[in-house]
């Protein structure tokens, strides 16, 4: 191993060496590499003992002058050896070129023989070649006159032949003609008859020539006969006119012949086509009516065709993508075979052959394109007709299917002719059937949402008989007696099912726009059925109308308050904001994505539509709370005006309609409170039902009743009251609620307190007329608190009513606080009793007189209730 | 153009009734009305001083009961009439008198205005109306109470809120509020001639007529809203606001530019509308021809300003309790006042931007 690296380094060393020797003698000899040599930097050093410009004076004298002795011998010897080695390396080098030159001179010998031996082959060669140029020559030169013979007889024969033809053509036609082979005839007549023309000078030509065109005199007639019958498939009429063609008849006649015979067949398809739809008309009144009526949300399959007409016919219940199938099949099909014969025919023929003026061309062309024109404007109105007659909204995807099949159909034939506007009608036509569509299901849409806000509207009329479940734990007999089928379920499910609709609707529709169908590819269907028809005119439409018609609730349920049941006001309330919140965003965020709408042209921003369905619901919430405070307002002002204040008995007990006041706004609590949220309501001090009124111990109304008869200066009147009044907001009455319970039952207790004010201003009262109002008050004071935002307004409310009572009183002396609370407290217990009972209106009062009458007199104890 | 503010003048008692006076055409003078129970009721004289801005009072003595209404004669000064309830034996009457006012009242104030709070003249009973039977329902009776008391029979068993007399057709109309309906009735045939069923959604407060169109009328009511009427088409109303957030109690067309629309209302407000679209000048002051000719510059001038639209034009908050009645002055279009249930009455103008483009 060591040996082994000890060589290759030696080895390498050696070359090194070597090739350092090489260079040195290269240089010595000047055998630089050419353009190499000038680039290298030549050392001008005089004591480059290397370099060219070397010279031994002063390097001796330098050495001499810089080394010390035995550097200079040390130099010395290497010198020595340095020469020595080169001057053995100059003679291996002599030597080994010596031996090369020695074998090149062998070489060189050695090729010197071979040539000449080479040289005598091709001589040889030569003169054997000459020899045999010399025989060919002699034979060419004997065979030369029968070759001359050879070919005049073959020419002779071919011409016999020929006129064998000729004279035998007028008996070949005639069998052609019995065997009905025309075009063999007509061939064999093409061939010979530029001859005959050219020779018809001659008689026996002439009269060759007379027969055959006699032969194909009857032939053509034969031919136009076929032609005209009618009866023979395309293709045989299409040879026949090629026949024809040849024969040298006129193109224009042709091609009207050629088109009025494929117009009588494609008519005939036409009329089968037609034959489909034509009893539709008759029945179209009762079919649309039926259609309409059609309930299409209960996803029963709706007839696509009425079933009084398929007795008049069978084929009457073929749906609409048999009948585009039937009218692709035939008519389309046999128009494109139609017309790829005729540009076979005339115009492909006529760019080739002898037909080729331009006039020709230009007529075929401007034929077959008022033919196409005419038969698929027949075609397309059909198709139209019978797309009309598809008013079910069940199956979009047949719908869709035979318009794409109708489309990719029109494409063969605007392939076939590409100028025609044949598949741009066409196209139309799928666009309108699409729009057409779309208004369906807007409409159908419409239809929906009013058929399902009809079964809320019964659900909500047809209470519930077995509270079960949800609504046995929000307050019993109260929600048991008038709450509806539960509110939120309701509106969970209804709000769901819009939802779903929209999305069946989206999914119908977004066949149209669906990869695999042709038309789908359209600039219209890209861009302006996504953003207009299906964006706008489908869902913003919806949207739109939704909201409309819910705006409509509040002004046709008219002054009266009637129609309209407050619940359902109330659901399409939270609908309305439920849209704002989410669902409209959700719908369209979905029709972009599954349309990917390209916004060019201006649409309904999301925004609008959010803000539309939050004023429909503000709106509906007002109306709402407009509604059920007349109602309890109506209530109070009843109970106010009805009854002869000045001369009532002593109040025993709370009046049942404050009961019934009561319990109404509990109850329409419980029914905001399955629909909205709490809300805000300001920090109440824990004893609010405990609160006494300030009838007379407050200051304010002493002050008025005090100050009698001084002299009242401009601004200086009852200046307490309303000083206190400044410090009490404005109430608005009937002012915007919020969207949760707690603004919107302070906006109806709003109203019913402030009618029971007005009322009580404009009665007389006696002196327990008064203490009836005090009592009044204070119940509804210990009930009312809890519903509303700030129960300073309650307080507010009612001490006017108090106020106002007392100063409309003929005797005011107000009844003892403690006395009114006990009156009270007693009604209260037996509010609680008679809820826990889940007793009925009825049973409640039962019990109420009875505790009245037990308590009255004795000592009271409101703890024992 | 700052507009005046408006002058405040409280009474010590409640008070529900107020008119002008209005066969006094020089000086701005209103009635009102108290409410009473337990003290003598006053019929308060309010004399205001628009080049001052002050208010002179005077009060009478309506020893009667209470007053819910009250009516200045159309053609004497001194007469006035007003609804009262008397309360005897623990029952409650309604009653229905004309008065005349004590003739030295004025020359008595003058002298010394204290004074005449303290020792407030009585009204000279002029005559009973025996009108009983109809609770508060209030009549605007001028001259004519005598053939009132005849059409009242025809119609007894009905529940009145209001009534006012047509000026029109040479006073022989009336119409009359009964719950949510609007009657109008013909003196001469003492027959009903139109009625507008369902006027309101509810009771309907009150109604006028406009002085200037004979067949239009407002009328308002407890759903919040202001409507206005052609009688001769009762089914739908020509118009319909709805900016009040209570009851609208009283409704009052200008006397001279019947644009200008009043309504008090128990949310303590009173608005002023100018319904140019309904009124008798729709495009605005019609410019006579001999003007025209007289002056290029007014016509072009016309041609710029474009014409009013229908619009409220100031809601006054003065007020802080109900609102039930207000008044137009008979001496002065722009001046109006306004009662509120706490005895506050206030004075107001329209604004002089509005009123220099009425007249303009």
């Amino acid at each position: 191993m060591d040996v082994d690296a000890d060589g290759s380094v030696a080895m390498s060393e050696e070359s090194g060496r070597r090739r350092k020797v090489h260079g040195m003698l290269k240089l010595y000899y000047g055998l630089n590499e050419e353009g190499k040599a000038p680039e290298q930097p030549e050392s001008l050093n005089p004591c480059d003992i290397n370099g060219p410009h070397f010279d031994p004076e002063l390097y001796l004298n330098k050495l001499r002058k810089e080394c010390s002795l035995a550097e200079l011998m040390d130099q010395e010897t290497c010198m020595v050896k340095q020469i020595r080695s080169l001057d053995s390396d100059m003679q291996t080098l002599v030597y080994e070129n010596y031996n090369k030159f020695i074998s090149a001179t062998d070489t060189i010998r050695k090729m010197k023989n071979d040539f000449k031996k080479m040289e005598d082959e091709m001589d040889c060669l030569s003169t054997n070649m000459a020899a045999i140029t010399d025989f060919s020559a002699r034979i060419s030169g004997t065979l030369q006159d029968q070759h001359a013979q050879i070919t005049k007889l073959s020419g002779v024969h071919m011409l016999l032949r020929k006129l064998q033809f000729l004279f035998e053509l007028p008996a070949r036609l005639n069998k052609c003609l019995e065997l009905q082979a025309y075009a063999q005839a007509v061939s064999f007549h093409r061939r010979a008859r530029c001859v005959l023309q050219q020779y018809s000078h001659l008689p026996s030509f002439k009269g060759i020539q007379d027969d055959c065109h006699a032969i194909m005199e009857k032939l053509a007639q034969e031919l136009r006969q076929k032609f005209r019958d009618g009866g023979t498939s395309a293709k045989d009429l299409s040879e026949c006119v090629e026949l024809l063609l040849q024969l040298d008849e006129p193109a224009e006649e042709l091609c009207d012949k050629f088109l009025s015979h494929a117009r009588s067949r494609l008519e005939l398809d036409l009329q089968s086509l037609e034959a489909e739809i034509k009893p539709y008309p008759a029945s179209k009144k009762e079919a649309s009516t039926r259609r309409s009526s059609g309930n299409m949300s209960s996803g029963s399959p709706t007839d696509n065709s009425p079933k009084m007409s398929s007795l008049s016919s069978p084929t009457l219940n073929t749906d609409i993508l048999e009948f585009i199938d039937r009218g692709c099949n035939e008519f389309v099909s046999s128009l494109c075979l139609v017309i790829t014969s005729y540009q076979e025919l005339f115009i492909n023929h006529a760019q080739t052959g002898e037909l080729a003026s331009k006039n020709i061309l230009q007529m075929a062309n401007g034929k077959l394109h008022t033919f196409v024109d005419d038969l698929t404007t027949r075609y397309f109105s059909l198709v139209e007709r019978r797309i009309q007659e598809e008013k079910g909204v069940s199956d979009n995807s047949l719908l869709v299917r035979a318009l794409d099949r109708f489309h990719r159909r029109l494409q063969a034939v605007s392939k076939l002719l590409p100028g025609s506007a044949v598949p741009n009608r066409g196209t139309e036509i799928v666009i309108r059937a699409a729009t057409e569509r779309v208004k369906q299901y807007l409409c159908a849409l419409q239809n929906f949402y009013m058929d399902s806000l009809t079964d809320v509207r019964q659900a909500l009329a047809t209470p519930r008989l077995s509270v079960a479940g949800g609504a046995a734990h929000l307050g019993g007999p109260v929600t048991g007696r008038d709450a509806p089928a539960s509110l939120p379920e309701l509106l969970s499910s209804l709000s769901a099912s819009i939802l779903n609709q929209i999305k069946s609707v989206l999914a119908s529709v977004h066949l149209f726009t669906a990869k695999d169908i042709t038309f789908s590819n359209k600039p219209y269907f890209k861009g302006e059925f996504c953003s207009q028809g299906v964006r706008e005119s489908l869902v913003v439409s919806f949207i739109k109308f939704v909201c409309q018609s819910s705006r409509n609730f509040c002004e046709s349920a008219g002054d009266k308050g009637g129609s309209t049941p407050p619940a359902l006001l109330l659901l399409l309330s939270r609908l309305c904001l439920d849209f704002e919140t989410s669902t409209i965003s959700y719908i369209l965020t979905l029709t972009d994505e599954q349309f990917l709408v390209q916004h060019h042209s201006p649409i309904t921003p999301v925004t609008a539509l959010c803000a539309e369905a939050r004023e429909a619901a503000q709106k509906l919430l007002n109306h709402y709370v407009k509604v059920q405070g007349l109602i309890i307002s109506q209530m109070l002002r009843k109970s106010v005006e009805t009854r002869d204040w000045v001369n009532t008995i002593e109040p025993r007990n709370v009046r049942a309609v404050m009961k019934r006041v009561v319990e109404d706004t509990t109850s329409i609590d419980v029914q905001v409170g399955l629909l909205y949220e709490e809300g805000v309501r300001k920090a109440h001090s824990s004893d609010s039902s405990k609160r006494t009124f300030s009838v007379y111990s407050s200051s304010r109304q002493q002050a008025r009743y005090a100050a009698s008869y001084t002299p009242s200066a401009p601004m200086d009147t009852n200046l307490l009251s309303n000083i206190h009044k400044l410090f009490s907001e404005r109430i608005d009455i009937f002012s915007s609620v919020e969207f949760n319970k707690v603004s919107v039952m302070t906006g109806i207790i709003k109203i019913s307190l402030k009618t029971f004010l007005e009322c009580v201003r404009l009665r007389t009262f006696g002196r327990y007329g008064l203490q009836q109002i005090q009592v009044d008050c204070h119940y509804l004071q210990m009930y009312l608190w809890r519903f509303v935002s700030d129960e300073n307004l309650v307080h507010f409310l009612l001490d006017e009513i108090v106020g106002s009572s007392a100063h409309r009183c003929l005797d005011p002396s107000p009844m003892e606080q403690s006395v009114i609370e006990v009156i009270c407290e007693r009604g209260f217990n037996n509010m609680r009793w008679s809820l826990k009972l889940g007793g009925s209106q009825g049973f409640l009062s039962i019990c109420y007189h009875l505790t009245s009458a037990s308590n009255w007199l004795g000592p009271v104890c409101p703890t024992l209730f | 153009m700052e507009d005046d503010a408006p002058v405040i003048y409280g009474l010590e008692f409640q008070a529900r009734a107020l008119t002008a006076q209005t066969a006094e055409t020089d000086a701005i003078r209103f009635l009102v009305g108290t409410q009473s129970l337990k003290f003598d009721n006053q019929i308060h004289i309010i004399d205001f001083d628009d080049e001052n801005n002050v208010i002179n009072k005077n009060v009478l003595l309506h020893q009667a009961g209470e007053i819910w209404h009250i009516a200045a004669s159309p053609a004497d000064k001194a007469v006035l009439s007003t609804c009262y309830n008397k309360t005897s034996d623990s029952r409650v009457v309604s009653c229905a008198a004309v008065w005349r006012m004590p003739s030295d009242w004025e020359s008595g104030s003058h002298e010394s205005p204290d004074d005449s709070a303290h020792n407030p003249q009585t009204l000279e009973l002029l005559c009973r109306l025996d009108d009983s039977s109809h609770g508060n329902a209030a009549w605007s009776c001028g001259s004519l109470q005598v053939s009132s008391a005849a059409t009242l029979e025809g119609k007894g068993q009905l529940k009145f809120t209001s009534g006012k007399w047509s000026p029109h057709h040479n006073c022989s109309q009336l119409a009359t509020a009964n719950d949510t309906a609007i009657r109008g009735w013909d003196l001469r045939t003492m027959s009903q001639i139109y009625c507008i069923e369902n006027a309101h959604g509810q009771l309907v407060r009150d109604l006028d007529f406009n002085p200037n169109r004979q067949y239009y009328l407002a009328s308002c009511g407890d759903d919040c809203k202001v409507k206005f009427w052609d009688v001769r088409n009762v089914q739908e109303p020509v118009k319909t606001l709805e900016e009040h957030s209570h009851w609208v109690w009283s409704v009052c067309y200008n006397h001279s530019h019947d644009q200008l629309v009043l309504t008090a209302s128990s949310d303590s407000r009173l608005i002023l509308s100018n319904m140019v679209s309904i009124s008798s000048e729709p495009f605005g002051h019609l410019v006579d021809d001999e003007e025209l000719s007289e002056g290029e510059d007014n016509h072009q001038e016309d041609k710029t300003k474009e014409p009013l639209k229908d619009s409220v034009v100031s809601t006054y908050e003065e007020h802080e309790d109900s609102v039930y009645a207000a008044e137009w002055s008979s001496a002065d279009p722009w001046l109006f006042a306004s009662l509120s249930y706490d005895g506050r009455l206030v004075i107001n103008r329209v604004p002089r931007a509005l009123k220099y483009r009425i007249l303009l």
